[in-house]
């Protein structure tokens, strides 16, 4: 073989990607359990009503001091919604990206008082697939499904519903005009994922908001 | 989607095994890409042709393998690749199952010259 000759060869690699992101979500989980905080990320299609349960949430959660990460492609108008209550709330905005990832977590908590809270809901950008691949350091899933997206959700967007530690199906004031089967739902969702719970609210009347704070406050909680 | 972050990546695992395995020039990049992971699409080879000018994986090739989503029933213990909208065991009907299958996604090897 001569020396200009190249010699091709298969070199196994096997390295997985994204870890880069998965190392700043673990500091950012060391960080927010040295405060003791309880970080929730929400998941959701654009307009599912993440915002909206936000600020119910807030009206509902008493005694417990809650701050806000608002994810977005651009605009501050979620955060401006929030910061109406009082609330610490930090607007991202991800410039195009589709998701939310640990070092924009990172850079938004430096503007939250963690010493003062005791847990921080993240809204993600609206998208059901890529948040998913990101884990911010967050301690649970939050997956929202409103009810004019259909039930067949799972079928097209099954990695949502596996990775979520609860889902929350919104808008239920409109299941009486949509086609929604909740039963349908319940049965995929608990396909892929058995033991998780699924609590159908409406932020309109009220209904099942109550199921969600006391979602939260067991999870809250727990040491 | 996040095609750049992806590429992004891709790259620095490449360059990093390529120059620990004494390449000249990487030829062939193999990834393997679950069905739930990440919707990754082929237009990562425009981001990617759009980074590596000038670097040892200029003008590589990327290649998928697409793994498919694959259940183990909790029931009877069968695995099965879920079709479409139909997700029930062949074997026995249960609905689901548990994910054995479909959240890969790593470089898997490459093609070197040196
Ligand atoms: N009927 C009904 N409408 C709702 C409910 N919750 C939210 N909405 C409406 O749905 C629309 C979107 O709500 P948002 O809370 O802004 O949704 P989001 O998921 O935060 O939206 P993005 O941040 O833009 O992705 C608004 O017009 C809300 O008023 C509900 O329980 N019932
Ligand atoms: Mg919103
Ligand atoms: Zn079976």
């Amino acid at each position: 073989m001569s020396d200009n000759q190249a010699i091709s060869n298969r070199v196994p690699v096997v390295e997985r990607l994204l870890t880069a992101n998965e190392e700043v979500a673990a500091d950012n989980r060391v960080q927010f359990r040295s405060h003791d905080v309880k970080v929730f990320n929400i998941m959701a299609s654009p307009g599912a009503g993440k915002t909206t349960l936000l600020m119910a949430t807030i009206a509902a959660l008493a005694g417990h001091r809650l701050g806000v990460i608002e994810g977005d492609v651009a605009s501050q108008i979620d955060a401006d919604k929030i910061a109406t209550t009082g609330t610490p709330v930090v607007q991202i905005n991800t410039g195009g990206a589709c998701h939310l990832d640990a070092p924009m977590i990172r850079h938004a908590v430096q503007a939250l008082p963690l010493e003062d809270l005791d847990l921080v809901l993240v809204e993600n950008v609206g998208n059901l697939i890529c948040p998913v691949s990101f884990d911010l350091g967050q301690d649970f899933n939050v997956g929202l499904i409103s009810v004019p997206e259909g039930h067949d959700k799972p079928y097209k967007y099954p990695a949502i519903f596996e990775a979520v530690d609860l889902v929350v199906v919104t808008k239920s004031d409109l299941l009486p005009y949509l086609d929604f089967e909740v039963d349908t739902f319940r049965e995929l969702v608990h396909g892929l994922n058995p033991t998780i719970p699924i609590i159908v609210v409406s932020a309109k009347t009220g209904e099942g908001i109550g199921d969600w704070i006391a979602w939260l406050e067991d999870k809250l909680g727990r040491g | 989607m996040h095609e750049m972050a992806v590429t992004e990546d891709i790259l620095r695992i490449v360059k990093d095994h390529a120059e620990r395995g004494g390449a000249k020039k990487v030829t062939d990049i193999h990834l393997v890409i679950g069905e739930l992971s990440s919707f990754i699409d082929d237009s990562i080879q425009f981001y990617f042709d759009l980074l590596t000018p000038n670097t040892i994986a200029e003008g590589a090739s990327l290649h998928f393998e697409r793994i498919r989503i694959r259940f183990r029933c909790r029931k009877c213990g069968q695995e099965f690749e879920p079709d479409g909208q139909d997700w029930h065991c062949p074997s026995c009907q249960a609905l689901g199952g548990d994910v054995v299958a479909g959240k890969e996604f790593y470089v898997e090897s490459i093609e070197i010259t040196s």
